[in-house]
């Protein structure tokens, strides 16, 4: 009896580490950088973790199938090295000693990514399958760009500016006409006898008036 | 005779509201984007602190002199550009015209520069920076191939923002976000120069001053980052064997002369509003080292960045090694730190050293990514933003380098527009009756629309042209005339005395040997150098093309002929206009000669003088 039971164990155990080895048809490599995304909270990589992840994978592959078939010992791992990084497969317990096809595998763990991520406190950097690329998910992209309005507001800014001098300088323009008009009229009402430019009250002067144009050209002739 | 200028009451003259003003105006006029992204870039490629030398020497030899016979100029004559010279003599009105040519045509390509600073500002708004992640590509399974090649940030500059064409040729479409900005940039320029210098006079404040804010701020968070410390020992230890090689004090002299923004004629038309008993000597040398000494001080945060940037990408460079050799061993985690990077690699080469030679590694140097060295525009819209990215409240950081750089360029711009607007007031284009605000306009508008062109997908490349060849060697060649026409025609001894009055002490010595023979002499060295190192340069330029197979390298293209000769006519239109206004002053005045009726112009140009 134990003798049997020794005997389909290593049956089993070796049919187990035919379908599980590195670059295996159906095989897929996982590398896991704990230290990377967690830093001090980082936590040890043990039998446990990899019960959970076999557990992940069995959900994975219950979702995806939607058949609740797939069993935690259906999700083998072999190879755990330090990295910590090994290589697992998923067996199909209907059909003896065979593989799930990567495909379905690949497509299963896709549909999760999400959820495997999260329970082990990684990322899809950190918690890398090999084979599976992720989708990238898009930048998150606004109804109008933010370029524009910023745009927007600085061009307002600027035409408020813009606006408010040459108003302020028509402003200005009008007063000044308004001013020499106003000073015109003055000039005219008061009836001032003027010679040259000088009232003639300033004429009588005896000391009389230095003509400018003549004093600035003796500046210019050298002297005698 | 000397015609002693007389202080003209109440001529109309727009001022100055003060002294500081105009100080401030002429070193917002001096400083430019420049400062920033040239003089570090030579500083690094000629040997560090050397380089400080033939700087030095060019600046008190070149930079001094024919800043303070500017200044002085426009502040004895009290007109702008182009009246200016006529006064001086009829026959070097052209050096005028030249000027204003080139201040033109430097106006329509800075503010184009401009227009990429504030299209890059008001992408600093969101979160993350647009220049930091590779956009998808169509069917979402990885980045967009022309951004995965190359890096996130180039991809914006040379598609998002410039939507560059493989070739000069092929003009592409006219970019409409780019022609957003530009009309944002123009009306802000209208905006501060819509008066001439009343209100150009009140901006000054703000664009003359925040960038030595946001340095300074620069300067304290660039010194805090790691790997600036190297960056800022690799920019100063002085190599003196450079100093043997003639390019360097070509550059050095060149430097100074473009950095100082002399022959646009914008400086005779700021010194032109002072009233005449001003002491223009002190005020050049003021002007002149407050720009070198901006340079200098701009450099240190510019070097502690990009020290900060050659240092991140080495340890991204080791940590990628790292990662790859951990995986190929499956090794535990955090095994292998940068520290022990190298005994671990020894270490293994010894014992597989076929699994490390599959493994590729690319040898990360430390002295090789801060020998890239990168100046200009690549240096302010690639590199720079690159380490924005890196560092942490990037939006923060973005927005206030490019307002700075907004501010430099704002700045150097009134000085251009003047250099434009008065010499036009002067000649009395539009009526004495329409508004200052009508011609600002009209100027501001047209210049828009021409500048239209740069906004096509291959404007960039035109750009460069312009940069290469209007705004270089034309310079050189009105400054010669500048100096030889104040010295030998004007005459010394009449210029020394007018500046004797205007300061009220002596000329210097310094003043009159600088005047007379060397700066005149240094220009006519420089011009030829310059002048032979271009045309031996071949007519290429780097092509922006992802077809090509070196790519991300840039593509060498030789400029088709038709460009060649647009370069050619750049650089000689200025030029051209001196000897041809001195030619048409000749044919004028042997016409006049011929019928005696007519009063010989000599008086007339006198009486300009005292006027």
């Amino acid at each position: 009896m134990l003798r049997a039971l020794l005997l389909t164990l290593s049956v089993v155990a070796i049919a187990h580490a035919e379908l599980c080895k590195p670059d295996a048809q159906n095989a897929f490599k996982v590398r896991i950088s704990i230290k990377t995304a967690l830093g001090d909270k980082a936590y040890a990589w043990d039998a446990n973790e990899e019960y959970l992840f076999k557990a992940m994978v069995a959900f994975a592959m219950r979702r995806y199938s939607s058949k609740s078939t797939t069993q935690i010992s259906n999700v083998l791992l072999c190879n755990v090295t330090d990295r910590v990084s090994f290589w697992f497969v998923v067996t199909d317990s209907s059909k003896n000693v065979t593989t799930v096809p990567g495909s379905e595998v690949e497509a299963a763990i896709r549909m999760n990514r999400n959820r495997i991520n999260s329970a082990f406190l990684l990322s899809d950097k950190t918690l890398q399958f090999l084979k599976i690329t992720s989708t990238l998910s898009p930048p998150v992209e606004p109804s109008t760009p933010v370029w524009l309005i910023v745009f927007g507001v600085v061009l307002c800014l600027i035409m408020a500016g813009i606006v408010f001098l040459v108003v302020s300088g028509i402003q200005k323009h009008k007063k000044k006409n308004k001013e020499s008009t106003e000073s015109e009229n003055l000039e005219e009402k008061v009836e001032v006898t003027l010679e040259n430019g000088i009232p003639c009250e300033a004429l009588d002067l005896k000391a009389g008036r230095i003509n400018g144009v003549f004093a600035a050209d003796d500046e210019r002739f050298t002297s005698l | 005779l000397s015609a002693t200028p007389e202080i003209p009451k109440e001529d109309g003259r727009p001022k100055w509201d003060n002294k500081f003003q105009y100080i401030l105006s002429c070193i917002g006029f001096a400083v430019g984007l420049g400062n920033v992204w040239r003089f570090p870039y030579l500083c690094q490629i000629h040997g560090g602190g050397a380089f400080l030398i033939p700087y030095f020497i060019a600046l008190v030899f070149e930079g001094i002199p024919l800043l303070h016979l500017e200044l002085a100029l426009g502040q004895c004559l009290r007109k702008g550009g182009i009246r200016a010279w006529n006064t001086i003599s009829p026959y070097l009105g052209g050096v005028g015209v030249g000027s204003w040519v080139v201040s033109v045509l430097v106006s329509l390509y800075y503010n184009t520069v401009l227009t990429w600073v504030m299209w890059y500002f008001i992408n600093s708004f969101q979160e993350p920076l647009p220049w930091s992640v590779c956009p998808l590509n169509e069917n979402r399974t990885g980045f967009n191939e022309e951004c995965y090649e190359s890096t996130a940030v180039n991809y914006f500059w040379y598609r998002k923002t410039l939507n560059i064409t493989p070739d000069i040729a092929e003009s592409g479409t006219l970019q409409w976000w780019l022609i957003l900005c530009l009309a944002a940039c123009w009306a802000i320029v209208y905006l501060c120069t819509i008066r001439g210098i009343e209100t150009t006079g009140k901006a000054i404040y703000v664009t003359a001053i925040f960038p030595y804010l946001v340095l300074t701020i620069f300067l304290i968070q660039g010194l805090t980052l790691p790997g600036a410390t190297d960056g800022l020992i690799y920019l100063f230890t002085p190599n003196l064997n450079t100093l043997k090689n003639p390019r360097v004090w070509l550059d050095a002299a060149t430097q100074i002369f473009f950095s100082l923004s002399l022959a646009f004629g914008g400086l005779i038309a700021f010194a032109s509003y002072n009233p005449s008993k001003n002491d223009c000597e002190k005020d050049a040398v003021t002007v002149a080292i407050v720009n070198s000494m901006t340079s200098l001080y701009a450099s240190i945060p510019v070097f502690s960045v990009l020290g900060f940037k050659a240092t991140t990408a080495y340890w991204d460079c080791l940590d990628r090694n790292i990662i790859s050799v951990t995986n190929e061993f499956d090794l535990p985690e955090e095994s292998i730190m940068r520290q022990n990077y190298t005994s671990w690699i020894s270490f293994l080469n010894s014992s597989y050293p076929e699994k490390i030679a599959r493994l590729k590694l690319k040898s990360c140097d430390l002295q090789e990514l801060l020998d890239q060295s990168v100046s200009g525009t690549g240096l302010a819209f690639i590199v720079f933003t690159q380490a924005i990215i890196l560092m942490p409240g990037s939006q923060a950081w973005a927005i206030l380098f490019f307002i700075m750089l907004f501010c430099l360029g704002l700045s150097s711009m009134f000085g251009n527009i003047e250099g434009v607007f008065t010499p036009l007031l002067e000649l009395q284009i539009i009526s004495k009756s329409a508004p200052k605000e009508v011609l600002s306009g009209i100027i501001c508008l047209i210049s828009f629309l021409i500048a239209l062109c740069f906004t096509l997908g291959s404007g960039s490349y035109w750009i460069d042209i312009f940069d290469r060849y209007a705004g270089s060697v034309p310079l050189l060649v009105i400054a010669f005339f500048e100096v030889t026409g104040v010295v030998y025609i004007y005459k010394i001894q009449r210029f020394s005395e007018d500046v004797e009055w205007m300061t009220g002490r002596k000329l210097n010595l310094y003043w009159q040997i600088t005047w007379r023979f060397i700066s005149p002499l240094l220009l006519l060295i420089v011009f030829m150098a310059f002048a032979i190192l271009q045309m031996q340069k071949p007519p290429s330029y780097p092509a922006w093309n992802p077809k090509y197979e070196g790519f991300p390298m840039k593509e060498e293209k030789i400029y088709p002929h038709w460009v060649q000769a647009i370069c050619v006519l750049l650089a000689a239109l200025p030029c051209v206009c001196v000897p041809l206004v001195a030619i048409f002053q000749l044919v004028k005045k042997k016409h006049r000669n011929k019928d005696p009726n007519l009063v010989p112009p000599e008086v007339f140009s006198r009486q300009g003088a005292n006027s």
